[in-house]
């Protein structure tokens, strides 16, 4: 168990973590997820105790990370494919490393070959592809047989076969009972492999959840109504125990999968004009999206009124798509299984 | 607390597993044997165009040595890169996760290098001594002479301090180029302008090239130069205290700052 008690860094005036309190539980994998610049690989970096917290702790199993002995058998972290000596070769880095904490030199072929890299174990690491680098970062995270495991962004950059055989990898160590914690800017990659979810904005904390019941609470289904007539289809609506919403560009939302056809029906019977009846499905994304771009909203105005927060997150430049926008399309990786 | 006997075996791996550490020590040993040699010819060919001060004090040991003035180019080299590597590579955050106690980390990893640096200049020192007096026919000096050996195997500790020296210092700036550029320009260029200029010459004494490289002389103000006012492990000492200074500055800079 990793726990994290008001963890916080400044770098000059810019808060990148911020009073971050939350654990990571044993045996499932943890998402960790975050816009650019939310502060993940700031958190990850100081978990590691390579970078020093402005205020607030982290604990390992109540340790503190320079307590550990022999770390990497307890806590192995790939943080970036790119953390290792270009000029000795792949054999050799890990070597030296396993060394420090008194790993077997046998371990070092071991997780050469289960990441798949035993034919160009001799071979200099900076000649290594961006994949074989993250194969070779994994081996390193897999030295010390740990408990824990932990990976920044470990799909960044590869290709579909690359990110299929990490997320396989992430699963069946998880189904041995490990703890891991991964962190990904895609929702759509953890609704996939993580059970819990850490979502952070602008180094906040903003959800700690279960991955079901956020697929629960934000894999909504709507029907999307636009009229000249609001206020007789809102009464008429609501009069028929209908859940609606207004939203920021006028629009109403009615909740529940379906609903098409009784809205429009309920339209005809109280003979009024609809210029928009669409079914609508959130994506698990787009709630993601939404939630991390009021983060960032918070600073911009004052978030008195929902309505208009919302609104004003679809006006931002380069801020997600409202939540009326179709569903994006999904990676191409993220179909199929 | 990581094994610190683990940690060497890994920080030795370390540095027996890039070539830069070869080439280094290789540049280091041929540069100062082979400038050494060249000099001791030429001196031994051009010895009486010598002024008559400078016949009355001549030193064989230290004309032998020379070459040391490049020679040390190439193992502050050594030091800047088994430093600065760990850095450019990023390597040290892989390193430090794997041993989180800095001060085991940073003497393990110095210890080693220092070591090396040490065979590898005391290897260097005997055999450019050898070749050096080889070639000053009847001028030269015998290792049995009064002071030769402790000049020797000074020049030898004078290199693996220099290493030492440059890895503290390396450790403070963290970057290849920094390090480098600054340490080469002083000991290329600003130490010597420094103690070539009469104005500066007192203080120029003082640095830790000039002032260590005292061990090396037998004959005191040999060749006519003036007399230090330390004698040769006094000066071997403010040496080996600017050493001190910039491994502790390296190691605070390691234990504050982030990895
Ligand atoms: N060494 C540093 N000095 C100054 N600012 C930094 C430093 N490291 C990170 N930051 C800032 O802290 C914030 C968080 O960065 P961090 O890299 O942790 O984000 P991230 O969530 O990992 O983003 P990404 O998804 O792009 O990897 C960013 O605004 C970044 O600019
Ligand atoms: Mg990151």
């Amino acid at each position: 168990m990793i726990e994290l008690e008001g963890l916080t860094k400044r770098y000059g005036d810019k808060v990148a973590v911020d009073h971050l309190t939350f654990q990571v539980r044993p045996g499932m994998i943890t998402g960790f997820l975050g816009p650019n610049g939310a502060g993940k690989s700031t958190t990850m970096r100081m978990m590691l105790d390579l970078d020093n917290p402005t205020s607030g702790s982290v604990r390992i199993d109540g340790k503190h990370y320079r307590e550990l002995p022999e770390p990497l058998k307890y806590i192995g972290a790939l943080l970036d494919a790119k953390n290792m000596h270009g000029g000795r070769s792949a054999y050799n880095n890990l070597l030296c490393l396993a060394q420090s904490n008194r790993i077997p030199d046998a371990r070092v072929s071991e997780v050469l070959e289960t990441v798949g890299l035993t034919a160009v174990a001799k071979k200099k690491s900076k000649g290594f592809s961006l994949g074989m680098g993250q194969r070779l970062g994994i081996a390193y995270a897999l030295l010390g047989d740990p408990e824990i495991l932990m990976f920044d962004e470990p799909v960044n950059g590869l290709d579909p076969e690359g990110i299929h055989w990490i997320r396989n990898l992430m699963k069946s160590l998880a189904a041995q009972g490990r703890t891991i914690f991964v962190s990904s800017h895609l929702m759509s990659e953890m609704a996939l492999t993580a059970d819990h979810l850490i979502v952070i904005g602008q180094g906040k904390l903003l959800a700690d959840t279960s991955m079901a019941g956020f697929i629960r609470e934000n894999s909504r289904s709507y029907v999307r109504v636009r009229t000249p007539q609001p206020e007789q289809f809102k009464d008429a609506a609501s009069t028929a125990g209908m859940a609606v919403t207004l939203r920021g560009d006028g629009a109403f939302e009615i909740e529940g999968a379906d609903m098409a056809e009784p809205v429009g029906e309920l339209a005809a019977q109280h003979r009024v004009t609809l210029h928009e009846l669409s079914p609508q499905q959130a994506s698990l994304e787009e709630a993601f999206m939404q939630m991390t771009a009021q983060a960032v909203e918070y600073h911009a105005h004052d978030l008195s009124d929902p309505n208009a927060a919302a609104a004003a997150a679809g006006a931002v430049p380069g801020a997600p798509p409202a939540p009326n926008a179709p569903p994006p399309p999904g990676p191409q990786w993220g179909k199929g299984d | 607390m990581a094994a610190p006997s683990a940690v060497l075996k890994s920080e030795w791996t370390k540095v027996r597993t890039v070539s830069s550490t070869m080439w280094t020590l290789a540049a280091a040993l041929v540069l100062t044997a082979a400038v050494g040699a060249l000099l001791s010819g030429v001196m031994n060919a051009t010895f009486d165009d010598l002024s008559r001060a400078e016949q009355l004090t001549f030193d064989p040991t230290l004309v032998s040595f020379f070459g040391m003035m490049l020679g040390q180019l190439a193992m502050v080299v050594f030091g800047v890169l088994v430093i600065s590597t760990e850095y450019s590579s990023g390597m040290i955050k892989t390193s430090l996760a794997a041993v989180p106690q800095r001060a085991t980390f940073y003497v393990s990893k110095i210890a080693v290098a220092t070591l090396l640096a040490l065979i590898v200049g005391l290897l260097t020192s005997f055999l450019t001594f050898f070749l050096g007096q080889a070639l000053l026919g009847d001028h030269k000096a015998s290792i049995g002479d009064e002071n030769v050996l402790r000049a020797v195997i000074g020049a030898g500790l004078y290199m693996a301090v220099i290493a030492m020296f440059s890895m503290g210092v390396a450790s403070m700036l963290r970057s290849t180029v920094l390090s480098l550029g600054l340490l080469m320009a002083f000991f290329f260029l600003i130490s010597s302008i420094l103690a070539g200029v009469p104005a500066t010459r007192d203080v120029a004494r003082y640095l830790p090239d000039q002032a260590g490289s005292r061990v090396m002389q037998v004959v005191p103000g040999a060749l006519n130069s003036d007399e230090t006012p330390y004698g040769p492990w006094g000066g071997f000492g403010i040496m080996c205290a600017w050493t001190a200074v910039a491994l502790i500055g390296g190691y605070i800079v390691l234990k504050k700052r982030d990895a």
